[in-house]
């Protein structure tokens, strides 16, 4: 079977299948009952699943990890939503010193299958705290998987596989994309559907290699589709789907044949998702590079007033300019 | 001498410690003699009271033993519970066996009467592992060493109870959560009271009010007696002798009974006195006197028990004697185990960082395998 539907409908789908195949699974978060969370991914799951299963927290987010690790360790399956990118740091230490660490600590007595949903990344014209990258904090984290969805058909199939899994994983919704409509195959299983933890070329090509995830997926799409249309440039375009543990053989395999590679994210450059590719692909791929690795990123600033965002943000310009350097050496 | 920070001259400290009208429930006088209280009291036959000596003797002799050997070298850190050994105790065998406890750092009392391997948090102060035990196979997490942060596992553990429909009778289960004067400052801390409230969590706040956060008095965290914090919560908070292990008991059980019955949480402030160092890498000296630690050792929890044993005949010196014997044999027994305790494999640090593993660590654990190995092939090891 399959719908249309937008990204926000996807994981609000793919949330109500994940409450019904299991009852230990509990969401929790700030807005998520009555409201359905103030972007409506949670809309109408309290009135179906309860109030003790569809969870209005106060107004705490160290409370909601804090809290949902000690479900987790009476054995439920929390969901907690991050209202928003910026709000996540008053959870930080039950995030990497609490829930990350406890598998480790336990020697693998305690397992913490805790899912934390946040709505990332900017685009959407809003105020501070409410625009941001924070996913190299979590990927820097050992014990924390982390994800990205970029399409209708991921964010059904990725937010029930990340419920299903035994690690605390970071969820990270790309908030601009919530509307973005696509075709999603319910009538896979868990296990048929794309691994969880892998990344996807999306589009084939020969001459550079784009990789992106969440919200930047888009921008390297329609930059592959300019290039091939103005520049007759073939790109081929990677979704990493998985920001830890990152899946690489595909981005080597294609960086030998095409000798190129752009990363694209929001974030921050420095240390962010870049550097770390960078730095693999160099190690692996060392005589089949063209050029250095080349990042179109977020700089280095805090996100910046929403009204010039758009000059922060990577965009599909700035991309063809960065494929445009890697021709230069 | 802390000094209070009010503006206009008035002061407005709580009542210091040394005072003789400090309002808390008691029901064993320093010298051992048992006075009535209105709403606790305990029905122990003489064997039980024997037995709740025993456990302070023992704790106490244990974590003598532990500090010396942090003093040879052999732990790296030890954190006493000197002085803490009856608002242990006293609450720890309030528990029922499926109740669930939630100990910062210092619990090694409350972890012997769990019946826990006393071995195991000397394998975490040695940093042979994290104090990797079993939480469910004795009822009694793991320790937690960033100040209050378990406060709201143990709400989120006690909201499961609920949900499992396992409050509300005699058969119920309840969830305690130890951490000290210092933690109650936290964050952590108080969003679980806030939690707790709101969700009727069956989960006691046990605070150890040791009068010191390493080296800040107990005025420098809070500006009212801590268990008053309870009321801007909403739910009760009440302050016992913690150095009195019959009063201990009879709150914490009371306290416990409420949550399994579905009444909500408690806060208790055991109040006590550290009578050692914060851990073997603090220096008291610097910021408390002698004369407030010799007051303290008028009130010390197991010579009044000692003496109510002794007045009530209960015990006398043949059962003294014997207790001390028993707790020497399992101190020589623990340090002889910590003695022949080995690292750990360098390897094993990649084990347990993700349930299912991960390709990534496979890579790394490999590649310290190659590195150890180069040394032995060139035979320089």
């Amino acid at each position: 079977m399959a719908d249309t539907l937008t990204l926000g409908k996807a994981l609000n789908s793919g949330l109500r299948r994940a409450m019904e195949e299991n009852p230990k699974v509990l969401i929790m978060g700030e807005d998520v009952g009555k409201l359905g969370g103030v972007f409506r991914i949670t809309d109408g799951l309290q009135k179906d699943f309860g109030e003790e299963r569809v969870i209005d927290t106060p107004l705490a987010e160290s409370g909601i990890i804090g809290t949902a690790i000690g479900l987790a360790l009476r054995g439920y399956r929390p969901i907690c939503e991050i209202q928003f990118d910026g709000f996540v740091y008053p959870a930080f230490d039950q995030i990497v010193s609490q829930l990350a660490k406890m598998h480790y600590r336990s020697q693998g007595k305690v397992t913490l299958p805790v899912v934390i949903r946040i709505p990332y990344a900017g685009g959407i014209g809003a105020v501070e705290h409410h625009s941001e990258s924070p996913e190299a904090y979590f990927c820097h984290t050992p014990g924390l998987k982390v994800v990205s969805c970029a399409s209708p058909q991921d964010a059904y199939w990725m937010i029930q596989q990340a419920v299903a899994s035994d690690d605390p994983i970071i969820f990270l919704e790309p908030k601009r994309r919530y509307y973005e409509k696509g075709v999603v195959d319910t009538s896979l299983s868990l296990d048929q559907a794309y691994p969880l933890h892998a990344s996807r070329v999306l589009r084939e090509g020969s001459d550079a290699t784009l990789v992106a995830y969440g919200p930047t997926v888009r921008v390297a799409l329609d930059a592959a589709e300019a290039a091939a249309e103005d520049d007759n440039r073939s790109l081929e375009v990677i979704d990493l789907r998985s920001l830890s543990p990152l899946d690489l053989d595909p981005v080597y395999e294609s960086v030998r044949r095409t000798g190129r590679l752009v990363v694209i994210h929001e974030a921050p450059r420095t240390l962010g998702l870049g550097a770390e590719i960078a730095a693999r692909v160099t190690e692996q791929c060392f005589y089949s590079l063209e050029a250095p690795v080349q990042r179109v990123t977020g700089y280095d600033t805090p996100y910046p007033p929403a009204r010039i965002e758009d000059e922060y943000l990577p965009d599909l310009d700035r991309v063809l300019d960065a494929v445009d350097r890697t021709f230069t050496f | 001498m802390s000094k209070g920070n009010s503006k206009r001259g008035v002061t407005r400290r709580p009542s210091k410690n040394s005072s003789g009208d400090l309002e808390f429930v008691q029901l064993l006088t320093p010298q051992g003699e048992p006075i009535k209280h209105p709403d606790y009291s305990v029905n122990f036959t003489d064997e039980e009271y024997r037995a709740l000596y025993r456990d302070m003797v023992i704790v106490r002799r244990l974590d003598a033993e532990s500090l010396s050997l942090q003093r040879q070298g052999e732990l790296a850190l030890w954190a006493s519970l000197l002085g803490q050994e009856a608002a242990q105790v006293g609450s720890a065998r309030a528990l029922r066996e499926k109740d669930m406890v939630f100990p910062t750092y210092r619990e090694h009392g409350v972890l012997w009467c769990r019946g826990l391997d006393p071995i195991l948090p000397l394998k975490l102060f040695r940093c042979v592992n994290q104090g990797s035990w079993d939480p469910e196979s004795h009822r009694f997490h793991m320790y937690t060493i960033v100040i209050g942060a378990h406060a709201l596992h143990a709400v989120g553990y006690a909201m499961g109870v609920t949900k499992d429909g396992k409050v509300g009778s005699d058969d119920g289960e309840a969830v305690i959560v130890y951490f000290g004067d210092g933690a109650s400052s936290q964050g952590d801390v108080a969003e679980a009271m806030s939690w707790a409230a709101v969700f009727n969590a069956p989960v006691v706040f046990f605070c150890q009010n040791n009068q010191y956060a390493i080296s800040e008095p107990v005025e420098r965290q809070a500006r009212i007696p801590i268990y008053q914090r309870a009321r801007g919560f909403g739910f009760p908070g009440i302050r016992v002798d913690g150095n009195d292990v019959l009063a201990s008991y009879a709150v914490t059980r009371a306290a416990l009974d409420a949550a399994r019955h579905g009444q909500g949480p408690t806060l208790i402030e055991a109040y006590t006195y550290r009578m050692g160092a914060h851990t073997s890498s603090d220096d008291p000296t610097r910021y408390r006197v002698d004369a407030e630690v010799e007051a303290w050792k008028a009130k010390d929890p197991i010579s009044r028990m000692r003496a109510f044993l002794t007045q009530q005949q209960i015990a006398g010196p043949d059962f003294f004697e014997a207790i001390d014997e028993e707790a020497d044999k399992h101190a020589i027994e623990l340090r002889e185990r910590v003695l022949a305790m080995p690292d750990p494999e360098p390897v094993s640090m990649f084990d347990h960082v993700y349930p299912g593993g991960s390709p990534l660590l496979d890579d790394e654990r490999a590649e310290l395998v190659r590195y150890l190995e180069s040394f032995e092939s060139e035979g320089v090891r």
